[in-house]
């Protein structure tokens, strides 16, 4: 059982301004097996929340805390808080000119476990998650993202949630950008994660479609770099009748 | 044969050809203050049907260009033979065949004269492996016939203190393909001219290149290709690293489409990874057109640092930040090293550009 506690966060970005402040003090926490979307227009400051716990040095955390299972998150190097269990599945998933896919799961699988895992075994793991999420096994041979479409980059980010199992996923905006197939192959293969790995999720979306596939447990309405409102499920539906609009210059 | 001795001048650096290259640490090739001796390195141990390899006398192995290049006009001044490495028409070797430098040192120069001679409708991948210590000038002329394709790959792993000068000189001829992989990660400096000489229509040539340079070492790659016919086609892509105080490296692409050379396809790319300050890597591109009439001609250079957003992908999956260098240097350079197609070397390679690395992170 792990929880993922997020307390009074500040982060800010540096512009050509100065710094700016993206988020204004978020509170959330998220257990194993709990799956909490956080939802809200474009530029609230959902994806700074996601790359915030992720540890990308681009963002500056200037209060709050960030624990897991009572350990100081923001302390750790990138590395480390995947290793405590992190996982973020990103929205632009980044190109690695001449890495196979192949070399890349077996190299974070390693630093993540802790050893190498044995061939015979590991070749039958990526076999079954790759199956699992309809890829061709030419995909393996490929270089990390280079030249994916954009579903077979959220694809690729969901085969890692499934073999790299994390205590905590970080999901953002994982539905954009992907047709109604890829959307329902991609959410079994979150939903798999929840049932094997008991993974606590939280789900970053702009729209509700993908909370047709994954179902939340909770609902944050996310806008200007804060929650806002928050309910169970229902809320979901709240805002696909009425959209952000009271949220948003509130 | 006339000598050349009274008339070639000693470069000063202010040619454009040495304006980078810094001379004083070239072991007086340039300048004929070298001590030289008479090592006859190169050696061939293979024994494939097809292939010869020969020490002739340079009245039977007259060369095939003219250059200006100083040090291979002192090269060509002194050498009383040439080592001859001939494949025969028609014959396709399907194994590399390897040529090493056996006998090396530093206290004295060796001034070599290789002739590559590759038959019509031949085929043949040759490497040269170059490593240990070393002050080396080299000659390398190539024919490629009608019809015959080379693959010519020369690996640069000498030891520090290495000093090596040399010209790849590549005829090509109707149909033939030629394709050069030069690698160098070691020694202190190290000069390569790799040319290109298209002498009927329908050739091409593929130029790559890595080369990774760390402190204090000096690496130019300056490389010319000719489309004086019409119809062929050229590739340059060399990718090079550089970490660590005075770590220099110099690529220069020279094209020239002269106007019969209607038809012509080219490209070349040079890309530099900066990994720590104190580097330099000088990039420059020359392509020099007389006739519009072509398929295409283009070229990029780019110089640019560890890209964060890889590091902090691969580090987001647990990597740590030095495992993911490793593995961005790798994937930066597999481009070019995967073209080897030896296992084994290349496996030697990435393993060496690792060590490199290692050493510019302390």
């Amino acid at each position: 059982m792990s929880t993922l506690e997020i307390r009074g966060l500040k982060v800010s970005v540096d512009t050509e301004n100065g710094a700016v402040e993206i988020l204004k003090g978020v509170d959330l926490t998220i257990k194993s097996g709990q799956t909490h979307a956080i939802m809200g227009p474009n530029g609230s400051g959902k994806s700074t929340l996601a790359y915030s716990i992720a540890g990308h040095p681009k963002y500056a955390i200037t209060g709050g805390t960030v624990t897991l299972d009572g350990a100081d998150v923001l302390e750790m190097t990138v590395d480390e808080r995947a290793k405590a269990g992190l996982f973020l599945a990103m929205q632009y998933p980044v190109e690695v000119p001449g890495v196979s896919v192949s070399n890349f799961l077996r190299t974070a699988a390693t630093a993540l476990r802790g050893e190498a895992p044995k061939l015979r075994t590991w070749v039958g793991e990526v076999k079954d998650a790759m199956e699992a999420l309809h890829m061709d096994p030419s995909f393996a041979q490929r270089n990390v993202n280079e030249g994916f479409s954009g579903g077979e980059k959220k694809r690729h980010e969901i085969m890692q949630l499934e073999l790299l199992k994390p205590k905590i996923a970080i999901l953002d905006e994982t539905d954009s950008g992907l047709d109604v197939d890829a959307l329902r192959i991609v959410s079994e293969g979150v939903n798999r994660a929840k049932d094997s790995n008991n993974v606590g999720v939280l789900l970053i979306t702009h729209y509700t479609r993908i909370l047709k596939y994954i179902k939340p447990d909770f609902v944050h309405v996310f806008a200007n770099g804060r929650v806002v409102e928050e309910g169970g499920p229902e809320l979901a539906d709240k805002l696909e009748a009425n959209g952000y609009a009271e949220y948003v210059g509130a | 044969m006339s000598t050349l001795t009274t008339n070639y001048l000693t470069p000063t650096g202010r040619e454009e050809a040495w304006r980078f290259t810094p001379l004083k640490r070239l072991g007086g090739l340039h300048d004929g203050s070298a001590k030289i001796e008479d090592r006859n390195s190169l050696s061939y141990s293979g024994s494939s049907a097809g292939v010869s390899f020969d020490r002739l006398s340079r009245a039977l192995a007259p060369t095939l260009t003219e250059i200006d290049d100083v040090i291979v006009s002192r090269i060509r001044d002194h050498a009383s033979d040439v080592a001859v490495l001939t494949i025969k028409a028609e014959s396709e070797i399907a194994e590399p065949i390897y040529l090493n430098r056996i006998k090396g040192g530093l206290a004295s120069a060796e001034l070599s004269r290789v002739q590559i001679r590759i038959e019509s409708h031949a085929k043949a991948t040759i490497i040269i492996e170059n490593n240990g210590g070393a002050v080396l000038a080299e000659d390398i002329e190539i024919s490629v016939a009608p019809g015959a394709s080379l693959t010519f790959i020369t690996l640069q792993e000498w030891d520090a203190g290495s000093i090596h000068a040399a010209r790849h000189h590549a005829i090509v001829d109707r149909d033939a393909t030629f394709k050069s992989i030069v690698v160098t990660v070691g020694g202190s400096l190290v000069r390569m001219l790799p040319t290109v000489d298209f002498i009927a229509p329908g050739a091409s040539a593929e130029l790559l290149g890595v080369y990774f340079a760390t402190s204090g070492q000096f690496f130019e790659h300056r490389m010319f290709v000719d489309h004086k016919v019409p119809n062929a086609k050229s590739r340059v892509n060399y990718k090079g690293a550089l970490a660590g105080d005075q770590a220099h490296t110099v690529w220069i692409g020279d094209v020239f489409i002269r106007a019969a050379a209607e038809g012509t396809d080219t490209y070349e790319l040079n890309r530099n990874l900066l990994l720590t300050d104190g580097a330099r890597a000088d990039s420059v591109p020359n392509l020099e057109i007389e006739t519009g009439e072509i398929v295409g001609a283009g070229h990029a250079s780019t110089t640019g640092r560890f890209d964060d957003e890889q590091l902090f992908y691969l580090m987001s999956r647990g990597i740590e930040l030095e495992d993911a260098r490793r593995l961005v240097v790798r994937g930066f350079f597999n481009e070019i090293v995967s073209e080897i197609g030896v296992e084994t070397i290349q496996e030697r390679l990435m393993n060496r550009i690792d060590d490199e690395l290692a050493k510019a992170g302390k």
